[in-house]
């Protein structure tokens, strides 16, 4: 670009010279060629043959220097120089589409789970068991999660669910047990709501953050996302709208982001709140606060706690390109390694994926224990409807939204049925 | 453009001897004025003319992730149209952005037009005051969203616990958590931003107004309400059509705002053309549904734009 002199630089000289006012055309001629250089330099972008590229959404500092640790050991390892590039969780999918669209694709994409079957569907990852990757030592609900119609596309390292957790001193003093049944967190926090504290705090924000919190009441009652319009489905958001009714969950939880819910119980402000481990980090900083953790509370004693698998998942894009899907795989294996997968998961909270490494990661952290057997019962949520969870997901905050605001429930989750199936 | 080129080969070089002078003077005027508009009409034409087309063009075409690895995208007719047409969320996301361009206008406006009046007065710290009030303009728009989510929480918000301390609690008002407040509480953050675009451009305008007129009515005896009707308000008309247009066309496309304060929620309370638009494209990665919504927004800018050409010829005239 900067070989060519600006347009009116040009113009001057000219003009002094006394040359032909018609070559005032020059700039439009310069400023095309400035617009065609531009434009081919956006498409081929060239690689370079030892540089291989991991996108992911660790935009959050400690993530980001944890990927960078893990992607240098794993560099040493396989002889390559491994980069990092991050993005915004909710960009990663336009992202990795736009450069699927300019054949730019990274060789590595981490998506969260409840996204890879859309950019699976039209074929755009490489099925990781045919690069030689193993699913030994997985949990068969894990490969599921990392999984579309049948074909391992993902590796997981953690995964996490959502759990209860509780403010130990509070119940304590109360003389309550950890509720185990909904009739008993109904109980419990209504009577450790008082004054400005609240007894428990969940997000029914309009978001994916709400539909995942939503999901572990829907499943453990029986429900479906296939049939939103089910009795059961219904049961669970009438058992949030008792929560709202008894006073025990602020009004506030239809404008709550899961860390919203999380600032909340560190704040005092809930005795009891739904939320996951990657919260556990931030709870820690708080030194006064002594938090306990449990399953999520069934229907009734004996019914089984169902809670939604969460995480992201390591894939191959389908870049044509063999020999590089072949090195981006052993990436993966590296990064999903026992020694990778405990390391992840002592910085990050979450569970590790390989059964191996949970067992180790369990007699380190025998707090989180009711979470690792949570994540066993876990479900991924597209497990059913594939890309279609999209369409699912908006319809159903749209209904819960309604119903938590006044609407009867089963009249709003009839037209969230209606609106989720129209959109597929 | 490919008429400048082509066309000036031709002339050359024996024609350019025997043409007379004042000619000659007339068409290097005329390629040199060619010259410099080219770029500019290029420049329309590739960053605002394509996209304008291309997204048209997408709003009848099955566009989904798919078309990202074909390439394909097949015509299918008006399907995109009358699935956005038959959902009811578009209906409600249309009379939504309607309620909250005309309430954030009004409210922007008559605000800032009182400030801008009120600045011209003199008085001590009278220039600390209003760089003061434009802050507003100065936060992100997507930092306000976050701060203001916090001031109305119905709980724990600043807001709430100031009308406690005032004695005015009675029950905490549900700013964003009711689907009947929650697109009153959105104006109201819209207007608090939007104020201090309004106050300065009106308060340069009113700079600009003679000292004399003024004077003179002070002399007719005016009274302060006749001498802004009829001074004020006349002589500040163009500034304030552009004002109003400027602020109809950042508000009625908003975005960010909502998507930090509401997420369009509750219960698509506060769902817009705008964020019906990026849901269509961005979550559901239905691009064709997305470009629909698109198109009916740029439908509205557009309409508006006749207008405001049209006022400003009249006014010119």
């Amino acid at each position: 670009m900067t070989a060519v002199p600006p347009p009116d630089a040009t113009r001057a000289k000219r003009r002094r010279t006394g040359r032909r006012a018609r070559r005032a055309a020059a700039p439009l001629t310069v400023v095309s060629a400035l617009v065609a250089t531009v434009a081919l330099a956006g498409c081929g972008q060239q690689r370079d043959d030892d540089v291989y590229t991991v996108l992911n959404s660790s935009t959050d500092d400690s993530y980001h220097s944890w990927d960078a640790a893990t992607l240098k050991r794993c560099s040493a390892q396989l002889g390559i120089t491994i980069e990092q590039q991050s993005v915004p969780a909710a960009q990663v999918m336009t992202k990795s589409l736009r450069m699927a669209s300019s054949k730019s694709l990274p060789d590595v994409i981490q998506f969260d789970a409840s996204e890879m079957p859309t950019f699976a569907e039209p074929g755009g990852l490489v099925d990781l068991r045919t690069l030689g990757l193993s699913t030994q030592d997985i949990p068969k609900g894990i490969v599921d999660f990392g999984s579309y119609k049948g074909t391992y596309y993902g590796a997981a390292r953690t995964v996490n669910t959502l759990a209860l957790f509780y403010n130990k001193d509070l119940l304590k003093k109360a003389g309550l047990p950890v509720p185990t049944t909904w009739d008993e967190m109904r109980e419990t926090a209504k009577k450790l709501t008082q004054g400005k504290q609240y007894g428990i705090a969940l997000s029914a924000g309009g978001a994916e953050d709400g539909v995942f919190q939503f999901t572990p009441f829907m499943w453990s009652n029986g429900g479906d996302e296939t049939e939103l319009d089910s009795k059961n489905v219904a049961g669970a958001l009438d058992y949030w709208k008792g929560l709202l009714k008894d006073g025990s969950l602020s009004k506030s939880t239809v404008n709550w982001t899961q860390a919203d819910v999380n600032d909340q119980f560190m704040a005092g402000n809930a005795a009891m709140m739904i939320n996951g481990p990657w919260q556990v980090e931030t709870l820690n900083t708080k030194k006064s606060l002594h938090w306990g953790i449990a399953q999520i509370p069934v229907p009734k004693t004996g019914d089984k706690s169902v809670g939604p698998l969460g995480g992201a998942i390591l894939t191959v894009p389908n870049t044509g390109d063999t020999a590089r899907e072949k090195t981006a795989a052993k990436i993966i294996q590296c990064m999903s390694s026992e020694k990778e997968q405990i390391t992840y998961a002592r910085n990050s909270w979450m569970v590790p994926a390989n059964e191996k490494a949970a067992a180790i990661w369990r007699k380190e952290v025998p707090e989180l224990d009711a979470l690792a057997d949570q994540v066993a019962t876990a479900r991924s949520r597209t497990a059913k409807v594939g890309a279609g969870w999209s369409s699912v997901s908006l319809a159903l905050q749209s209904a819960f939204q309604s119903a938590l605001t006044g609407q009867n429930s089963a009249a709003a989750l009839k037209k969230a049925q209606a609106r989720a199936t129209s959109g597929n | 453009m490919s008429t400048t080129t082509a066309s000036a080969p031709a002339v050359e070089p024996a024609a350019v001897a025997k043409t007379p002078r004042p000619q000659r003077a007339r068409r290097r005027r005329r390629l040199s004025q060619w010259g410099f508009i080219a770029p500019a009409v290029v420049f329309m034409l590739l960053f605002f003319g394509y996209p304008l087309v291309r997204n048209v063009v997408m709003s009848f075409q099955d566009f989904s992730p798919s078309t990202f690895f074909d390439g394909k995208s097949p015509f299918n007719g008006t399907d995109n149209w009358s699935k956005v047409f038959e959902d009811d969320l578009f209906g409600k996301a249309l009379w939504h952005t309607i309620v909250f361009t005309i309430g954030s206008l009004i409210g922007q406006f008559g605000i800032g037009l009182a400030l801008a009046v009120f600045f011209t007065k003199k008085f001590p710290l009278n220039g600390f005051l209003r760089s003061l009030i434009l802050l507003p303009w100065l936060v992100p728009m997507v930092v306000s969203g976050i701060v203001w989510r916090r001031i109305l929480d119905q709980d724990t918000g600043v807001l709430n616990s100031f009308f406690d301390t005032l004695g005015l609690g009675g029950g905490h008002t549900p700013w964003l958590t009711s689907p009947s407040m929650a697109l009153f509480s959105v104006i109201m953050v819209n207007i608090w931003i939007g104020i201090p675009f309004n106050m300065v451009i009106l308060y340069g305008g009113l700079q600009e107004i003679p000292k004399e007129l003024y004077e003179a009515a002070s002399l007719d005896g005016a009274s302060a309400w006749r001498t802004f009707r009829s001074i004020t308000l006349p002589l500040l008309k163009p500034v304030i059509t552009v004002v109003l247009v400027l602020g109809f066309m950042s508000t009625v496309k908003i975005l960010d705002l909502i998507l930090a304060l509401t997420d369009g929620g509750p219960a698509d309370s506060t769902q817009t053309l705008g964020t019906l638009t990026y849901q269509n494209s961005f979550v559901q990665l239905d691009f064709g549904a997305g470009a629909v919504v698109g198109n009916v927004l740029i439908l509205i800018s557009a309409v508006f734009a006749v207008f405001y050409l049209r006022a400003n010829r009249s006014e010119g005239k």
